[in-house]
C-alpha cells in the first residue's frame, strides 16, 4: 500500500479513536444525552465536562510526545532517543515539582509557574544531555542512553528530596502527578496545552526538509544548505517547550515518544514529510486509546495513563534495543 | 588559466589550540579539475569541510565567482558547491535511494519541505547519470559500499551546482566501482563544464585524473601544478616523507609510482 494512502488510514483511524472514545466508560452515554442534556441525566455533564476535555488532552498531549520523540530521533539519529529516555521528562518532571514545592501560583506571560518549571527543567535536561554528547564527541547509543540514564538519576533524586522536605500534602500531588495522568475537569488543560503543541508541530513541519538532512547526518545536512546549528538550536528549544508543556499538564507519560514514531516509520517510511502527518496522528490516537483502556480496565478504579503505556513501552525499548546495530 | 571559479587566500583553521590548517591559498579556474593530494592527517578533508562551511571558525577569505563566501547563506552555497562525502557512515533510518537523491534538492525546496519546479527532472537526470536508476527503490542500506557511493554521487548531482567537491570519492570501492566513479566525475567535467575538486591520498588516480594538484602537509601547502609532475621523488618525498619506485605505464605513457620505504629522501 502507497505510504500516501497509508495517510490517509491514520487520519479516519485517529478520527474514529477520538470520536469513539468519550463514548465509552463506566457511566453509559447516549447519543440522545450528549444533544439534548437533562439536568436530571449526568450523561450529559460526564460527556462534556469530564470526557470530551480527557479525551482531547490525551489527543494533544500523545501527539505532542510523539512528534518530539520524532524530532529526537531524527536530531540525534537514534531510534531510542525520546523525551523519556533522554531524560526530558524527568527535567520536566523536576521543573514541575520544584513549581509545585515552592507554589508558584503566580503567571509568568499567561503560563503557571508549574509549567515554566517545566520547560526550564526540560531545557536543562537536554542541554545537559547534548552538551555531554557534543563533550564526548560520541553520539552513539551507548553514549546516549548514558548521559539520559545519569540525568535521569539526578533529577530523580532531586525530585525526592523535594519529597522529602514537603508535607504530605505536597508529597502526594508530586507523587500522583509523576504517575502521568489526565484526570481534570473542563477545558482549560488542553487549551493550555494546545498552542505549544501546535506552534511546535508546525514548526516542525515547515522544517520537514532540514530534518530529514539532519537524520542522515549533520555534515551532509550542511553541504545540501542547512544551517545546522541554527535549526538544531531552534529545535532543540521548540521541543523541550513542547514537552515541558505537556509534561507541565500530564505528568511525564512515558515511551509515547518512543514508540509511535517508530512504528510510524515502519508503515510510511523515514521521509518526514509523510512521517510527520503520521506521528501527530498516531500519537494523538495512541494516548487516547491508552486512556480509555486506562481508565476502564479496572473501573470503577482508573489506572493513571502513564503507568499503562511504561508497561507497553519498556518491553518494546527492549525489543529495539535488542534488535542489533541496525537500531543503535 | 580560465577565470577563477574559486578563489582561497590564506585560510587557517585551528581547533583547541591546535594548528589543522594554515595559510591555505588556491586558484581554481572553472571546469578545472583539481586533486587534493596528502598523507592522511595532512588536512585534505578538513579543507574541503572548510570551504563547504561544515567546519566553520577559520580565518582568511574564499570567494567563488568574486564573491565571498562569507556573504552567502548555506542554502546559496549548497546550490554552487555540491559535496561527496567519504564513503562509510551508516544510515540508522532506511531512507530509500530515490529519496536520499531527492534531499539533495534541499538548498532549491520551499518550508514545509515543498518541492521546486526542477526537482522531479533533476532527480531524474541525476539517477541516470551516477546509473542507480535500477536500485532507486531499494533502501540505502542495503547497498554494497560501490552502490552507496554512486547513490551519494547521484544526490550531490541533483543539487543542480556548476561545482563538486569529492572527498576521497573512490576509498575502499573495488577497482570495477573506482572506475565507475572516476567516470561519472569525469564526464560531469568534459560534459557539463563541472570545476571539481577532489580529496585523495592515491597519486597514480590523481596522476590518471589529470589537472592540476594541490599537495598538503601538515596543513600546510608543499606543493601545487600539474598532476603530471607529481611522480618525481622530490616532490613525493616532501608530500608524503616516503620513498617511491616508478612504473611507465604504456598505455598512457604516464609515470606511475608505487610506494618503496616510508624514509624522506635527502
Amino acid at each position: 500500500m502507497k505510504s500516501y494512502s497509508w495517510l490517509i488510514l491514520f487520519l479516519l483511524g485517529s478520527l474514529v479513536v477520538f470520536a469513539a472514545a468519550p463514548l465509552i466508560g463506566g457511566h453509559g452515554v447516549s447519543l440522545e444525552s450528549i444533544l439534548r442534556p437533562d439536568p436530571e441525566d449526568p450523561a450529559g455533564t460526564i460527556f462534556w465536562d469530564i470526557r470530551l476535555p480527557r479525551v482531547c488532552l490525551a489527543w494533544i498531549a500523545g501527539a505532542g510526545l510523539a512528534m518530539a520523540g520524532m524530532a529526537f530521533q531524527s536530531l540525534f539519529r537514534n531510534a531510542l532517543a525520546t523525551p523519556f529516555t533522554l531524560g526530558v521528562s524527568s527535567g520536566a518532571s523536576l521543573g514541575a515539582a520544584v513549581g509545585v514545592r515552592l507554589g508558584w501560583g503566580a503567571a509568568l506571560f499567561g503560563l503557571s509557574g508549574v509549567s515554566v518549571g517545566a520547560m526550564g527543567g526540560a531545557l536543562l535536561a537536554i542541554a545537559i544531555v547534548y552538551g555531554l554528547t557534543r563533550l564526548k564527541r560520541d553520539c552513539t547509543t551507548s553514549a546516549m542512553l548514558l548521559a539520559g540514564v545519569a540525568v535521569n538519576f539526578f533529577f530523580s533524586s532531586l525530585i525526592l528530596l523535594l519529597q522529602y522536605t514537603a508535607d504530605f500534602y505536597d508529597t502526594f500531588r508530586i507523587l500522583r502527578w509523576l504517575m502521568g495522568g489526565l484526570q481534570m475537569v473542563g477545558f482549560e488543560a488542553p487549551l493550555r496545552t494546545l498552542p505549544f503543541v501546535g506552534a511546535g508541530g508546525l514548526l516542525l513541519a515547515v522544517l520537514v526538509g532540514e530534518l530529514n538532512l539532519l537524520s542522515v547526518g549533520e555534515e551532509l545536512a550542511a553541504s545540501r544548505g542547512v544551517a545546522v546549528a541554527r535549526t538544531k538550536t531552534v529545535l532543540f528549544l521548540a521541543v523541550s517547550c513542547m514537552v515541558g508543556a505537556v509534561v507541565s499538564v500530564c505528568g511525564p507519560v512515558g515511551f509515547v515518544g518512543l514508540m509511535c514514531p517508530h512504528i510510524c516509520r515502519l508503515i510510511v517510511g523515514p521521509d518526514h514529510r509523510r512521517l510527520l502527518p503520521a506521528t501527530i496522528l498516531f500519537g494523538g490516537a495512541f494516548l487516547v486509546a491508552s486512556d480509555t483502556v486506562a481508565r476502564t480496565v479496572f473501573a470503577p478504579t482508573e489506572l493513571p495513563v502513564g503507568i499503562f503505556t511504561s508497561f507497553l513501552g519498556g518491553p518494546f525499548f527492549l525489543w529495539l534495543l535488542l534488535r542489533g546495530p541496525k537500531s543503535s | 588559466m580560465s577565470e577563477p571559479a574559486l578563489e582561497i587566500e590564506s585560510l587557517s583553521l585551528s581547533i583547541r589550540g591546535q594548528s589543522i590548517l594554515s595559510d591555505v591559498s588556491a586558484r581554481i579556474g572553472a571546469g578545472e579539475t583539481w586533486s587534493i593530494i596528502g598523507a592522511n592527517g595532512a588536512g585534505k578533508s578538513t579543507l574541503l569541510k572548510c570551504l563547504m562551511r561544515i567546519h566553520t571558525g577559520w580565518t582568511g577569505h574564499v570567494r567563488l565567482h568574486g564573491q565571498s563566501v562569507a556573504d552567502l547563506s548555506q542554502r546559496e552555497l549548497a546550490r554552487r558547491i555540491a559535496y561527496v562525502p567519504q564513503p562509510g557512515g551508516d544510515q540508522r533510518f532506511p531512507y530509500t535511494v530515490r529519496e536520499f537523491v531527492r534531499m539533495g534538492r534541499f538548498a532549491w525546496s520551499g518550508p514545509f519541505g515543498t518541492a521546486h519546479p526542477g526537482d522531479a527532472d533533476a532527480i531524474e537526470s541525476a539517477m541516470k547519470r551516477a546509473d542507480v536508476e535500477v536500485f532507486s527503490d531499494r533502501a540505502l542500506g542495503t547497498l554494497s559500499g560501490g552502490e552507496r557511493q554512486k547513490v551519494f554521487i547521484a544526490a550531490a548531482l541533483a543539487q543542480g551546482s556548476d561545482m563538486l567537491m569529492l572527498d576521497e570519492p573512490t576509498a575502499f570501492l573495488d577497482y570495477r566501482h573506482q572506475a565507475e566513479v572516476a567516470e561519472i566525475v569525469h564526464a560531469l567535467n568534459v560534459e557539463n563544464g563541472a570545476t571539481i575538486l577532489s580529496v585523495t591520498h592515491d597519486v597514480n588516480a590523481a596522476m590518471l585524473t589529470g589537472g592540476h594538484a594541490l599537495a598538503l602537509r601538515g596543513g600546510e601547502v608543499v606543493w601545487t601544478g600539474p598532476t603530471g609532475e607529481l611522480a618525481c621523488e622530490r616532490i613525493l618525498g616532501l608530500i608524503f616523507g616516503a620513498t617511491f619506485r616508478f612504473l611507465d605505464d604504456p598505455v598512457t605513457g604516464l609515470r606511475l609510482v608505487a610506494p618503496q620505504g616510508a624514509r624522506t629522501p635527502s
